[in-house]
């Protein structure tokens, strides 16, 4: 809808808009927050300053700018989609050129001091313009070779960057959020046989190509397919992580050891317990029944995501929302995809539950995009 | 372009609902896999967590050591037997655990009721040690009982320890197990710093190079069984030690240093005037350092705080003090620099002066007669520098005071470094909100008043008017091997030729027939010595008892007698060392604190005991009795190599 779409109808104005937020979402992504605060209190012994309150701080931050955003209208959001995946793009590639290099690979910039993640921020822009995109795309092209084509290479140019950084964690996070909003805008269910067709065969070659001199992944991302396929044979190497976090999750058992009481991920000094394995200690500690109620949690601000996208009848308004929502959902399915061994080890957060700045962050500019498409939905 | 909206709604609506299925699919199977995992094949991996299982021991990285200026070692690190014991592994209850173990060593029941109590405080997993430094025969027979005494660990591991005890306890300061204090003051910490057995540098250098003498922890996999136990060692990866400090200090210096001392309230810095290296930083009385690392008893801790010669209390460079006549050099520097005077100058003391209304007397109840630039230096005339004072005014002297390193915190990796005060018309406003009045200035001129100094900015005062050097000190001279490069000082930003002024008056102190500490003065002409007294007033003399005749030092009680200090160098030709002596409510700095000073600094010019030929012949016989008497390491003193 164009700027004057949105004067005519009758969207709320003004301060008024914060009656119109999706109230249930906010208290939902609060109430997963506040099981994070509880998990980074638990791994640090207790200790509330270690990791919680600092975690406390970033997410009241967080949620003010969620809520400020919401405030914002979507002709703007659309106006900026443009120069947002540009300013992305080429911030993307001055990482290559001049980023810090952290841990083996190059993903950060550091301004003053604020570390910037220009991979993450492409996660947002990406979907704000293939959103546009479809918006401005008649229904009928939509399936055409070549209009099909241009959003093909508008995912594949940044995540050919973020590739090379060397992240391929978040270079799939990319392939697959935009290809989520490529299906939801209605592209033909043949185009995505034809892609998963080509992926069985990339990956494929990709195993083939180990050991050669073309050799296409880095040796430690192979060893990490061999521990996701077989994680016992070397239980004290680079499958001890997952086979530590399996133990620890099993143990748990129906209602778990009791906040504080997880033997396990407390003795094996299991590593990064405070970020990428801490579903593994909220399994340990309260169990199935802790577990499931994340879970549940989480499948709720889905749910409550796509119904408000289905029943927005702005079409770049709805596609945003399908496009957040399907980034967080593959967040928290990977991570615990991957802790309880369905997945190779990869390091990836636990949204809204780990601890770290930058993504969450990330995470509440996304939700903030989804408030503002419900706010002013057309009525 | 909104008309198409209705019709792509459907389609939407549409793909929306497939997306919503394929997602619910993903989050059944994640779900199904949870329970498959948590309900289903629980059991069997509480076995796996309860059983056999591997986990990750840190291991304490060895603390670096201190070395002195001659590779001695003044920290090191000492075999220490412990046992810890493990709730979690006991089982839960471990009462009857340490029942048993306390027939095979004695443990209290006043100990038995505190471990318990810290059993409960902490959490069920971690280790706490119940006893420390045990004989080889108690840590054996308790390694041989280990099957009866679930979750207890016998441990060897290293402590620290200080050879030279004493000595060293102000500088170094010393290590301790980590507190709930100390963790809550270090942003992330790291985890070694949860062991029991780390030690962590709790003050002085220990606390302040902290980085480098720490190390990196390394880690070993350890197979346990159900208790806890360890089964066996599948890895082991050493950490890596800390760096090997070496400081600046002669630790036989120091050791002479504080013998000479003895049970004095006392401080004594020495500085090697061309590179800065602070040779010996000395506080009198001391305190064993090693008793603090064991976790000092508390009737020992109570002597030390109830002890009114604060043994505690690091006087080199936290305690200041009026530096008394000491200061007159930078008054008259003062003076020469402003122009106000030259070194041919004289002035007339009558025995006192008046200003502002009031009367300031001169030490010598009859006066000086007339004094001139070096003779006010050698008799200490009081009234000169009253008179000086007035017509250079104080914000002259202070600049020179700060030029001289007085009035200004000297970064050394020590604790609680103090500033002092070289005090201006500015800073009595700032500070105490009055205006500056000329008895003020008075006051100053003679370091009485409102000017502070410690035994350290004295020492540096000393080097930079001997060498004529902008000296810095400092106490870092190699860390791990690599030697911190010396560093070359630019010229003092005062005149050369007043410079040898006030040398020639130190000179004179020493060496003229009349000067004040003319006694304590080195007669082998190679190591010719020049100095300054200084006796700073703790109290106020009233008018009534100067009437009276002023009450000497050794009518009153300890803590209401002058403070006795000294200022030196040698030798007068070719300076090497600078030192400084503050006796606390000694009496007179030429009677008390001067041979202390002459007889430190012959050590250094020597390089072990002060030849007796050296001093005057009638001070040879207490001398050699002194040496007699004294404690001292002996000069081959063992160089600990071991780690």
């Amino acid at each position: 809808m164009s700027y004057l779409d949105y004067k005519v109808a009758q969207t709320p104005t003004g301060i008024r808009k914060i009656l119109y937020l999706n109230w249930p979402l906010v208290f939902l992504i609060a109430a997963v927050a506040s099981i994070g605060f509880l998990m980074l209190v638990s791994v640090a012994g207790g200790r509330v300053d270690t990791w919680a309150e600092p975690q406390m701080y970033r997410f009241a931050a967080g949620m003010v700018i969620m809520i400020a955003l919401a405030f914002v209208p979507m002709w703007f959001w659309r106006g900026i989609s443009i120069p947002a995946y540009v300013c992305c793009f080429l911030l993307l590639v001055a990482v290559e050129l001049v980023g810090e290099i952290g841990m083996g690979a190059q993903r950060w910039i550091d301004i003053g001091p604020i570390r910037l993640q220009p991979s993450e921020l492409m996660k947002i822009s990406l979907v704000l313009l293939l959103a546009a995109y479809y918006d401005w795309l008649p229904q009928r092209r939509v399936s055409r070779p070549l209009w099909v084509l241009i959003p093909v290479v508008l995912i594949v140019a940044p995540t050919g960057l973020v590739l090379i950084q060397p992240d391929l964690g978040t270079s799939i996070m990319l392939v697959a959020g935009g290809g989520i909003l490529m299906f939801a805008a209605g592209v033909s269910l043949w185009y995505f046989g034809l892609v998963i067709a080509a992926a069985v065969g990339l990956v494929a070659t990709v195993l083939e190509s180990r050991g050669t001199d073309w050799q296409l992944l880095k040796d430690y991302q192979f060893r990490r397919i061999d521990t996701f396929l077989d994680p016992t044979a070397d239980p004290l190497g680079a499958g001890y992580n997952i086979i530590q976090s399996q133990i620890a999750l099993g143990s748990g058992g129906w209602s778990g050891r009791g906040f504080m009481q997880g033997t396990q991920s407390r003795l094996n000094f299991l590593p990064e317990k405070h970020t990428d394995f801490i579903f593994t200690v909220l399994a340990e500690e309260f169990g199935f029944v802790g577990a499931m109620s994340l879970l549940g949690l989480y499948t709720l601000i889905i749910g409550f995501c796509l119904y408000s996208a289905l029943s927005n009848r702005d079409r770049f308004a709805a596609l945003i929302t399908v496009g957040i929502s399907g980034t967080f959902f593959l967040y928290f399915s990977i991570n615990m995809a991957t802790v309880m061994g369905m997945l190779p080890a990869k390091g990836s957060p636990l949204p809204l539950v780990s601890y770290g700045g930058t993504s969450l962050m990330i995470l509440m500019l996304g939700f903030g995009l989804v408030q503002a498409a419900h706010v002013h939905r057309p009525r | 372009m909104s008309g198409q909206n209705d019709a792509n709604g459907r389609s939407i609506t549409r793909r929306g609902m497939m997306l919503a299925g394929i997602q619910l699919g993903v989050v059944t199977t994640l779900a199904l896999k949870l329970r498959s995992m948590q309900v289903e094949h629980a059991e069997q991996y509480r076995m796996l967590a309860d059983g056999n299982s591997i986990k990750i021991r840190l291991l304490v990285p060895a603390r670096g050591l201190i070395h002195d200026r001659n590779g001695i070692v003044i920290a090191g690190n000492e075999q220490n037997y412990r046992v810890t014991l493990t709730r979690e592994e006991a089982g839960g209850d471990v009462e009857p655990v340490l029942r048993r173990l306390a027939q095979l060593i004695p443990i209290s029941d006043a100990r038995m009721a505190e471990l318990l109590n810290e059993f409960s405080r902490r959490s069920a997993i971690t280790p706490i040690v119940l006893a420390d430094r045990l004989t080889w025969e108690q840590f054996s027979s308790i390694a041989v009982n280990a099957p009866s005494l679930a979750g207890v660990t016998p441990e060897s591991g290293l402590s620290r320890v200080y050879p030279r005890a004493g000595d060293l306890a102000h500088v170094l300061g010393y290590v301790g197990p980590v507190s709930d204090y100390d963790l809550s003051k270090i942003e992330d910490p790291d985890p070694v710093l949860m062991l029991p057995e780390f030690q962590l540098g709790k003050v002085g250098f220990e606390a302040r190079m902290e980085d480098h003498l720490r190390g990196k922890a390394g880690q070993r996999r350890v197979e346990v069984n159900s208790a806890g136990r360890e089964m066996r060692q599948l890895s082991r990866q050493e950490g890596d030690q800390g760096a090997t400090v070496q400081m600046t200090i002669d630790a036989q210096l120091q050791n002479y240093a504080a013998q000479r001392m003895g049970v004095e309230s006392a401080a004594a810095v020495v500085i090697d005037v061309q590179t800065g290296d602070v040779l010996t930083i000395c506080s009198s009385p001391s305190f064993d350092p090693n008793k603090f690392v064991r976790g000092i008893s508390s009737p020992d801790y109570k002597a030390l705080m109830n002890h009114d010669h604060r043994p505690l209390a690091d006087k080199t460079v936290q305690g200041v003090y009026p530096p008394g006549s000491t200061f007159k050099m930078v008054t008259l520097l003062a003076g020469l620099e402003s122009g106000v005077i030259n070194a041919g100058s004289r002035f007339y003391c009558p025995g006192y002066t008046t200003a502002g209304g009031r009367r300031f007397h001169c030490w010598r109840k009859g006066g000086h007669g007339t004094v001139d630039a070096v003779t006010s230096l050698s008799h200490s005339c009081d009234v000169y520098y009253y008179e000086l004072a007035q017509k250079v005014g104080i914000d002259r002297i202070a600049a020179m005071a700060r030029k001289l390193g007085l009035g200004q915190r000297h970064d050394l990796p020590m604790s609680a470094v103090a500033e002092g005060i070289a005090p201006d018309r500015a800073w009595k406003q700032a500070r105490h909100g009055q205006a500056w009045q000329v008895g003020d200035s008075l006051n100053a001129s003679i370091g009485q008043g409102y000017v502070l100094a410690s035994p350290l900015q004295l020492a540096v005062m000393t080097a930079r008017i001997a060498s004529g050097l902008e000296v810095k000190p400092r106490l870092v001279r190699a860390i791990g091997g690599v030697a911190q490069p010396v560093p070359d000082f630019p010229a003092l930003d005062v005149n050369p030729a007043f410079l040898r002024v006030a040398r020639t008056g130190m000179d004179a102190v020493m060496n003229s027939d009349s000067g004040t500490a003319r006694r304590s003065r080195i007669i082998r002409e190679d190591w010719r010595m020049a100095g300054k007294t200084g006796t700073s007033q703790v109290r106020n003399i009233t008018a009534a008892e100067r009437a009276r005749g002023v009450v000497s030092n050794d009518q009153l009680p300890w803590n209401r007698r002058d403070h006795a200090l000294f200022v030196c160098y040698a030798p007068y030709d070719a300076p090497r060392y600078a030192v400084s002596v503050v006796v606390e409510h000694g009496g007179g700095g030429s009677a008390v604190a001067a041979p202390v000073a002459r007889d430190i600094l012959l050590f250094a010019l020597n390089n072990g005991l002060p030849p007796l030929d050296a001093v005057p012949e009638e001070q040879r016989g207490p001398m050699e009795e002194r040496h007699n008497a004294m404690r001292l390491f002996p000069p081959d003193a063992p160089r600990l190599t071991r780690a």
